[in-house]
């Protein structure tokens, strides 16, 4: 793993979003070291789908900021969304066009050069060479998420963020994945924020893991850190102590 | 700053989506056509049986051509609009940096072109059939075309507003709001046909004007700048308004998070 850089890639402060009297997330606030990979955990309803969202400049806070490089992304995200892409199972690619249709549409809107180069460079990493010109909607669920990995990764993001990046996937696809996201850190030095159910991936890939619930963060640190503050032997136990508010950690957070 | 880069983009998104279904481009020139063949059938009856109608042979097929580049282009913004809800695709454009502006930029580049791959066939087909040539209206053809366009682009970026307010629940505006103007528009009639009450809300939108214009000029042989320049304002209005309607709404669905789950 690289060694995180000290500037921030991603600062949150005081983030709220309420839908009516509801709070979705309630007073949010974190930095996430750039290079680094942190993972948003909570079960379902958290925030964490939301938080995401806010991350992205698709969804407007209620109040609180959210900044990424430095950039407001409220006033400012144009400036900073070419350096940043966004991959997510529940968001598809039009599956009528072909795969490489698809990513020439988006090697375009991220104004990138060498656009034919690039994505058979991808393309040829991600293994999808034999289906770029198959339409995207006939894919397997394994060969989708390869190919929204190749679009989220075609102007090679400084921020990636990744909503559930295995999930549905067989294991093999799972660590395959998991592979990759590692190799592609390490060679460009990214910053990784991403959402997942999966401990082992988190366990895995992360050097610190937020973890939510009821729309606020309840704890955070690094996964071995975690572990030792609730006195179990897996992530999966640390999260299932949270989410069922059955056990505090033994010392305070940090 | 506009990125024609990423219009172009979105452009070529519907392009690939025509190149992949050629029946869509079919269905384009057979509602056009089918009408043009329709309405030369009863305008060659009329011809001989009206003697008003006999001063212009081409009038109800001149009429039908324009009224369908105002559907067509109102079509051409709603629908490619909506391919990107039904591919919900809508959050991968916006986390992009793909501007909203950028976007109303291309889907009214992509409905001239819908519109243009629509009507040009059956514009030319009713040389043949009915020995009409709608071109040989000349400038002032151009001229309605571009104000048609434009009603349409307003309509159909008003109705791509309230599909993003409402979600795909309200679809269905895009194919029958316009038949609502239909009746105001004067397309196959004066203005002055109308009750007095409603004559005023007609010449409140575009449409009427060109149509009176179009009458002017086929019964008439005379350009009306006034028909003109009223449809010219009235455009500029509505354009200015439906896209600031629009841009609300995607401010809207921002506030409710409806750009990355956008659904029935």
């Amino acid at each position: 793993m690289t060694t995180p850089d000290s500037a921030p890639a991603i600062v949150v402060e005081t983030l709220v979003k309420r839908y009516g009297a509801v709070a979705a997330v309630d007073g949010l606030t974190f930095t996430v070291a750039a290079g680094s990979t942190t993972a948003l955990l909570g079960g379902n309803g958290a925030g964490k789908t939301t938080t995401l969202s806010m991350l992205l400049g698709v969804l407007e806070p209620t109040s609180g900021s959210v900044r990424i490089f430095g950039h407001d992304m409220r006033t400012d995200r144009q400036a900073v969304l070419p350096r940043m892409n966004f991959s997510s199972p529940y968001v598809d690619l039009p599956g009528r066009l072909t795969v490489r249709q698809n990513l020439t549409i988006y090697a375009h809107l991220y104004s990138l050069s060498h656009v034919r180069d690039r994505i058979a460079r991808l393309a040829e990493d991600l293994e999808i060479t034999a289906v770029l010109e198959r339409p995207t909607g006939r894919l397997s669920a394994g060969q989708k998420t390869r190919v929204a990995l190749a679009k989220a990764l075609l102007n090679d993001p400084a921020l990636l963020i990744l909503d559930e990046p295995t999930a549905s996937l067989d294991p093999d696809t799972g660590d395959w994945i998991r592979t990759y996201l590692e190799q592609y850190r390490a060679r460009s030095g990214a910053t990784i924020f991403l959402a997942s159910h999966n401990m082992a991936e988190v366990e895995r890939l992360c050097d610190s893991v937020l973890m939510m619930r009821g729309g606020v963060i309840h704890d955070r640190g690094a996964p071995a850190d975690l572990l030792t503050r609730y006195g179990r032997e897996s992530l999966e136990d640390v999260f299932l102590d949270i989410a069922r508010n059955r056990r505090s950690a033994v010392e305070e957070p940090a | 700053m506009i990125s024609l880069r990423r219009v172009g983009a979105v452009c070529l998104r519907h392009l690939y989506t025509l190149k992949s279904g050629p029946v869509r481009l079919l269905e384009m020139a057979y509602w056009p056509t089918m009408q043009m063949i329709l309405w030369g059938f009863i305008s060659s009856f009329f011809t001989m049986h009206s003697s008003w109608l006999a001063q212009s042979a081409g009038a109800l097929l001149a009429a039908m051509l324009l009224w369908d580049v105002l559907f067509r282009a109102n079509l051409g913004v709603s629908v490619s609009f909506l391919e990107e809800m039904w591919a919900r695709n809508l959050g991968h454009l916006f986390v992009s940096p793909l501007r909203p502006t950028e976007y109303l930029i291309a889907l009214m580049t992509m409905s001239l072109m819908r519109t243009l791959i629509g009507i040009i066939p059956a514009a030319v087909l009713a040389v043949p059939f009915y020995s009409y040539n709608v071109f040989s209206m000349g400038l002032p053809l151009l001229v309605f075309f571009t104000c048609l366009m434009v009603t349409g682009w307003s309509l159909g970026i008003a109705i791509c507003a309230l599909i993003l307010r409402f979600g795909l629940g309200a679809e269905s505006l895009a194919w029958v709001v316009v038949f609502a103007f239909a009746p105001i528009s004067g397309i196959y009639y004066p203005i002055s046909v109308l009750p007095g009450w409603l004559q005023p809300l007609a010449l409140a939108f575009p449409p009427a004007h060109v149509f009176e214009g179009m009458r002017a000029v086929l019964f008439d042989g005379v350009f009306v700048w006034g028909h003109l320049w009223a449809a010219i304002g009235l455009n500029i209005l509505y354009l200015a308004l439906a896209g600031g309607g629009f841009l609300l709404a995607f401010r809207g669905a921002r506030r409710r998070g409806a750009l990355l789950n956008h659904g029935e």
